[in-house]
């Protein structure tokens, strides 16, 4: 149905959700697994991005620190402090991983904003995987440091006990609802958000209205740039709580 | 023809969006006149918002999704 929009009659010229499509970067229409593709393209870049502020930006490791470091050095305090606070002390080897995933969201939705970029977390695919990838360490970490007593996660032993086995069967489905929403949480906010700064791209091609939708599209681009840092610290924050259930699966 | 079934279908599908904001802003008012009453421990908070806020949400973005669904895959 994405293609019928094409070429109508007094139809937009282009499809909202045409920024989405993974084209290989060097022509061609097949896509293989080790084709170079557009999104390819913007997760090195994303890389890059963060090493460039983390690694190269840190490098001189001054007293009074440049901008570059500052920005650094808020954002590794910023999330050691999450970790510590939501997670807990004893989660603190966790968080290598966790910053990891904060400073590569966090740089794929700032990078995603630059006009034709490429949103790489606006892929529910990119982010599936990521969200698997927490509810699977955070699965094994719970076994691995409570043993069976992580099932205890699931028997709310401060329920009067003929509520329990109900509870427990509302509590197994939420836990595995949990990535779904997880992941489908980040992805669907930065495609809405992408997809409606489009909309307002079409409307701008009509003369009435189009200062109306310039007005638009800057305000949405400002909401954007604030739900770019809120899901990534939101996705960040979840992963915290995860983590804390795991280690500390008693309720 | 299928196609505006599923057009209509998703249009019914937004209003799981308006759903999702009378949610969030229950959440954020509700933070804010606690936040009033005590601003000293309201700082504390600020990630027990957000996780609210981001529980309440997620149910509009599931409705965003059967949206989508509705228009590009039936």
């Amino acid at each position: 149905m994405a293609t019928e929009a094409h070429g109508e009659e007094g139809g937009l010229s282009f499809h909202p959700m045409d920024q989405f499509i993974v084209k290989p970067l060097f022509g061609g229409d097949t896509i293989h697994w080790y084709t170079p593709t557009n999104v390819t393209l913007w997760m090195a870049i994303t890389v890059l991005a963060i090493f460039a502020l983390l690694v190269l930006g840190t490098r001189g490791r001054a007293v009074i620190p440049t901008r570059i470091q500052s920005v650094a050095e808020m954002a590794y305090g910023f999330i050691y402090k999450m970790v510590e606070d939501v997670a807990g002390k004893d989660a603190i080897k966790f968080f290598p991983y966790i910053m990891t995933l904060f400073m590569f969201i966090v740089m794929a939705n700032f990078l995603g904003l630059i006009p034709t970029a490429f949103t790489t977390t606006s892929h529910f695919a990119v982010t599936l995987v990521m969200a698997l990838a927490v509810f699977i360490t955070v699965t094994v970490t719970g076994f691995v440091v409570n043993g069976t007593k992580f099932l205890g996660l699931f028997w709310v032993s401060s329920a009067p006990l003929a509520l329990r086995p109900i509870l427990a069967i509302i509590e197994v489905i939420s836990y595995f609802v949990r990535p779904v929403s997880h992941f489908i949480r980040l992805a669907g906010n930065l495609m809405a958000g992408h997809a409606v700064i489009k909309v307002f791209a079409g409307f701008a091609q009509v003369t009435v209205v189009a200062p109306l939708a310039v007005a638009a599209i800057t305000a949405m681009y400002g909401l954007e740039v604030l739900v770019a840092f809120i899901q990534a610290y939101v996705f960040t924050i979840l992963t915290c709580v995860y983590l804390h259930d795991a280690l500390h699966p008693s309720h | 023809m299928e196609g505006d079934l599923a057009h209509i279908g998703a249009g019914l599908a937004a209003i799981g969006s308006g759903a999702a904001a009378i949610g969030v802003g229950n959440v954020a008012g509700n933070f804010l006149s606690g936040a009033l009453r005590n601003p000293s421990a309201a700082g504390g908070q600020t990630a027990t918002l957000f996780i609210g806020i981001a529980f309440a949400e997620a149910l509009g973005i599931f409705s965003f999704l059967v949206a989508l669904l509705l228009m590009f895959a039936v």
